[in-house]
């Protein structure tokens, strides 16, 4: 039985579809409030997606110095699976537990539609169970999704493989694959051990036929595998 | 001793600013057609009780690169002033 603590921030919102994708691949899923210091024998930790203290500041700013977070740096360096969804891309980014920030889209407006993307990097607890290359589409819902970083940190990035999803072309009809203007078509990366991932879309709304799509269980089922924790 | 603190936080200069953009056109829809280069940032003010001024500039500059600017993406700037 794999354990699998989603924390919860005051302002998280996708904290129980998140804990519903978990338990549909059968793991333990369980809450932990972000005022707790445990993690309670967590062997993955989920921060959701949402908008944590109302995105006051910046996306994550604040819930980085949440206490709970000083777990998650522990786990993160033990080389325990961190997946940050969304905010939780942005918590992370801010924890500097990956490089770079997440700003507001390009376009200004918040974006909530099917993106295409493609899994390039199927290394980490999250995405062994994909192909690399696969193509999926997956929904994405913010307003700060830019991501930036320095021109340093983006060659590490590329040169490590460290792009776990890249926006792709997408079908002309329903705009560009790249829906906020982030640098190199980055949705989501990983650190240099690769233990620790950030994405922007939302693959948690999409585990099931009855919501469109289960084309982002994947990302459940990986941290499932028998390997999946020394997979990074 | 009492000092209070202006920070002035702007996106990091050759960033992408689409707020600074927005506003921009706005400007110009309002007629002031010579209105260019426009950042939008934040500013914050903060009283700190400090023995000095150094010691409250020093601190101010500790939360800024802490917790009030990003320092991948942004820059900021301090003024600090006997209360």
């Amino acid at each position: 039985m794999r354990r699998v603590a989603v924390v919860r921030f005051p302002g998280s919102n996708c904290d129980m579809d998140t804990l519903r994708a978990a338990e549909l691949v059968g793991a333990d899923a369980y809450f932990v409030w972000h005022r707790d210091t445990s993690l309670e024998g967590a062997d993955v930790v989920i921060l959701p997606g949402g908008f944590s203290y109302g995105d006051y500041l910046r996306s994550g700013a604040i819930a980085r110095f949440s206490p709970v977070m000083a777990a998650v740096q522990r786990h993160a360096a033990d080389g325990g699976p961190v997946l940050g969804i969304c905010n939780g891309f942005q918590i992370l980014c801010e924890a500097r537990l990956l490089p770079g920030a997440l700003l507001r889209n390009a376009g200004l407006t918040f974006i909530s539609r099917p993106v295409p993307v493609v899994v390039e990097r199927t290394a980490t607890p999250f995405t062994c169970a994909y192909e690399a290359g696969t193509a999926l589409r997956l929904p994405v819902a913010h307003g700060d999704g830019r991501y930036v970083c320095s021109d340093a940190a983006a060659t590490e990035l590329e040169s490590g493989g460290r792009v776990v999803l890249r926006y792709a072309a997408g079908d002309p009809a329903a705009g560009p694959g790249n829906p906020n203007g982030s640098a190199y078509d980055i949705a989501g990366i990983c650190n240099a051990a690769g233990n620790v991932v950030g994405v922007m879309p939302h693959p948690e709304r999409v585990v099931e036929p009855i919501l469109g799509s289960d084309e982002g269980l994947g990302m459940f089922r990986s941290f499932m595998m028998a390997d999946a924790l020394a997979r990074a | 001793m009492s000092f209070r603190v202006h920070v002035r936080v702007m996106p990091r200069a050759g960033l992408l600013d689409p707020q600074g953009q927005a506003v921009e056109h706005a400007l110009g829809s309002l007629g002031f057609a010579g209105t260019s280069a426009v950042r939008v940032g934040r500013a914050i003010e903060l009283d700190v009780a400090a023995p000095s001024r150094d010691d409250a500039e020093r601190q101010a500059r500790d939360m800024c690169e802490r917790l009030l600017a990003n320092p991948v993406t942004e820059d900021f700037e301090l003024q600090v002033e006997t209360r």
